[in-house]
């Protein structure tokens, strides 16, 4: 009997040990790796628009769990689907997704005073002063920063329109 | 030739899963996707491989000579549970999306009645170092096989017109018993 302990105690200390040093030796900073992967699929324009104070936060909430995939407007369907992919979530039990939504200057309105080009955080306006203002579709994110900005009014968000790379197949009907 | 013969017999005759039915767990519950199954095979075969050549030390130097045959289980249990652990650390550490992906079923390797299952095997066939290790290795490809094989065919279940009754898990085993079936067929080669 004093054998048996002896020897499993033996056995327990030394599997212990040598996996208490392996973990020292491999260890890796918390699980940044993934949340690291996910920051870089994020647009990064830390608009805030899925209530975490930016993209790293949210890059984080998404790999542990707590938010879902679905939480970022601005990357559309096809970062709902690459992350879905990333983390092994079935693409089909995702629901509707939130259309990216892309700013409008109302070109009768801006007076050219240039706040809404210097708050965008993805250099999606273009201008200068005294000069009409103009979005570039294909650069903005449609993080509503600039409407706060603008003391005309003059910017409006609406719902991308359908182009060539943004159509797809309409999902089958359910037989 | 006695070794390659014993790897084939292994592998594809006394195949772990489909021929003594050790290890089902994982067969129908990581294989939905073939990447996860993949990974799921990859890190049984390397928890396989080495709990059948550590248990072999252990029975040989440890509980032979010492007259302690009755602690085996608990012995190989104890091993079993700490390579899975240091398997763990390195997937987290090499590929943390699928370390992610996996989930609960990587620490559930500890409890995969394979591994428990070959170790105990090496000790009932009486079989030497190399042999354990051969032996280890085929059923360690064996499930890995068999994961991908089955992962394969449930990504195309998937899509199929199941009728409602038999959709998802049903159907899975019921694939499964074919597959089985399959691999019956390969006993008459060796």
């Amino acid at each position: 009997m004093f054998t048996a302990t002896l020897v499993l105690t033996a056995l327990g200390f030394s599997l212990g040990g040598l996996l208490g040093y392996a973990a020292k030796l491999i260890s890796v900073g918390e699980e940044n790796s993934v949340s690291d992967e996910i920051e870089a699929m994020l647009p990064g324009s830390q608009c805030g628009q899925c209530g975490f104070p930016g993209c790293r936060p949210a890059a984080e909430a998404i790999a542990s769990g707590e938010a879902d995939v679905t939480c970022c407007p601005p990357g559309g369907r096809s970062l709902v689907e690459s992350l879905a992919d990333l983390l092994g979530i079935d693409i089909n039990s995702i629901g509707a997704t939130a259309a990216p939504m892309l700013a409008r200057i109302d070109e009768s309105l801006c007076t050219g005073c240039t706040r809404c080009y210097k708050v965008c955080p993805t250099d999606a306006i273009v201008g200068a002063t005294k000069q009409i203002h103009a979005v570039i579709n294909r650069a903005c994110t449609g993080c509503s920063k600039c409407l706060d900005a603008c003391p005309e009014d003059c910017i409006s968000l609406s719902p991308e329109a359908v182009d060539l790379n943004s159509w797809h197949w309409p999902k089958p009907q359910l037989v | 030739m006695e070794y390659v013969m014993l790897l084939g017999s292994t592998v594809l005759v006394n195949n772990i899963v489909l021929a003594k039915f050790l290890g089902l767990c994982p067969l129908m519950g990581v294989s939905n996707k073939l990447s996860s199954a993949v990974g799921m095979g990859i890190a049984t075969a390397f928890v396989l491989t080495l709990s059948a050549f550590s248990g072999w030390l252990i029975e040989t130097w440890v509980l032979v000579p010492l007259n302690i045959e009755f602690l085996r289980i608990l012995c190989f249990i104890l091993i079993i549970a700490a390579i899975v652990q240091f398997t763990e650390l390195v997937m987290r550490k090499l590929s943390p999306v699928l370390h992610r992906s996996l989930g609960i079923f990587l620490p559930l390797i500890t409890t995969n009645c394979a591994v428990l299952g070959v170790a105990l095997l090496n000790v009932r066939e009486k079989h030497d170092l190399a042999q354990s290790l051969v032996y280890g290795l085929g059923c360690a490809i064996g499930f890995t096989l068999v994961m991908i094989i089955f992962a394969g065919i449930r990504e195309r279940l998937a899509i199929a017109d199941v009728p409602e009754t038999f959709a998802g898990t049903p159907v899975g085993l019921v694939t499964a018993g074919l597959l089985s079936l399959v691999f019956m067929g390969f006993s008459g080669m060796l």
